[in-house]
């Protein structure tokens, strides 16, 4: 395997473990759940990303033809996250649950909650 | 490169498993456990998808393949319950 | 045309998932994926709402490139803001009036805008005229309100045309 392919394999894997790591580090710094749910969904998203295209063109290289089902988790991943990431703040929202003290524009949340 | 590049990133997907599991353990109330749970179920699917890349097989791809979409499916049947109280209506 | 094949993207996608996942293309997997393809939609089609198509397919997939390059930059704001060793955060709820109507629409909008910078949808309203957005380091409401309308709205209302 030629260093250059090596290289750009490596450096997308490495890319991939930091932004998922990156994610759940979110995931226990944030003050409260709302801005806690904006580190998984979008660094743990482009983390994985990189790692399944790394592993895309490692298995590829590796089996001597084009591998591309892990492109498949990868689609699936980008289409499911926000789907989930908004059903829990919906429902966060329905537990009336609270959030930080100085969070801007609390009215309009407020009046989501009451339409329910 | 590779050889000590991939236990490099395992060694960080399993650092963000303990702290969502952290996070797990110590977050009160069900949306943030949930919230804990659906970044766990991602992460391990990384580390299948990485471990089939250090045994150089394809058989764990599908593995993680299915901890993705099952780990989907409970999340969303997860909300649902905590939306309506009833999961089946 | 239209009863045996109701559903020509969906089919499409669904023999590209079966080859997929089977990683190949030889003729026996290709005539099962295709046989698949015709039979599930035509077994499924009336679980179905129906929803707006896409239009203008090259505008979907310039809109799909957007996207792409727009989750890499969100992702360098949030890594940005969660590395500083004293947390600075703004957050906001912040509310969208919606000009697109129809579901389909809404969600692909809603599921952009979690992926992108530093915003996440949290709600719909009942009568789909409103998003509710969490946002993690507001700065200005209405430019945010216009950027988002400007940038995602506007080219899925072209998309779509509706």
């Amino acid at each position: 395997m030629p260093f250059w392919f090596e290289l750009i394999v490596s450096l997308l894997l490495l890319g991939g473990g930091a932004f998922i790591l990156l994610g759940s580090l979110g995931l226990v710094r944030m003050p409260d759940f709302y801005t806690r749910m904006h580190a998984p969904t979008k660094a743990t998203t482009l983390g994985m990303w990189g790692l399944l295209v790394g592993a895309l063109l490692l298995s590829s290289w590796n089996s001597g033809v084009l591998s591309m089902n892990q492109l498949l988790i990868a689609v699936f991943l980008l289409l499911t996250t926000p789907v989930s990431t908004h059903m829990l703040a919906k429902g966060a929202l329905h537990h009336r649950l609270e959030w930080d003290k100085n969070t801007q524009g609390q009215e309009h949340a407020k009046r989501f909650m009451d339409d329910q | 490169m590779l050889s000590w590049v991939i236990p490099l990133v395992f060694a960080m997907l399993c650092l963000a498993m303990l702290m969502n599991l952290w996070s797990l353990h110590t977050r009160s109330g069900l949306p943030d456990r949930v919230l804990a749970l659906d970044t766990l179920y991602i992460n391990s699917s990384a580390l299948i998808i990485l471990f089939g890349l250090w045994k150089s097989t394809e058989l764990y791809f599908e593995a993680a393949l299915l901890i993705a979409l099952l780990g989907f499916v409970s999340t969303v049947a997860v909300c649902k319950y905590m939306l309506r109280g009833d999961i089946i209506e | 045309m239209r009863t045996w094949l109701p559903l020509p993207y969906t089919s499409l996608l669904l023999l590209l998932v079966w080859l997929l996942l089977n990683q190949t293309v030889a003729p026996g997997h290709l005539l099962l994926g295709s046989v698949l393809a015709l039979t599930i939609p035509l077994l499924t089609m009336h679980l179905r709402n129906p929803q707006p198509a896409i239009r203008h397919p090259i505008k979907a997939l310039m809109f799909l490139f957007r996207v792409l390059w727009d989750i890499l930059v969100a992702n360098m704001e949030v890594a940005r803001l969660m590395l500083r060793p004293k947390l600075k955060l703004r957050p906001a709820f912040v509310e969208v009036p919606l000009d697109i109507t129809r579901d389909f629409p809404i969600t692909v909008l809603a599921s952009t805008i979690s992926l992108t910078p530093g915003t996440l949808s949290a709600d719909v309203s009942a009568d789909r005229s409103r998003l509710l957005l969490h946002v993690l380091d507001l700065e200005d409401e209405a430019q945010l309100i216009a950027t988002i309308k400007h940038r995602y709205e506007t080219p899925l209302r072209e998309i779509f045309e509706c």
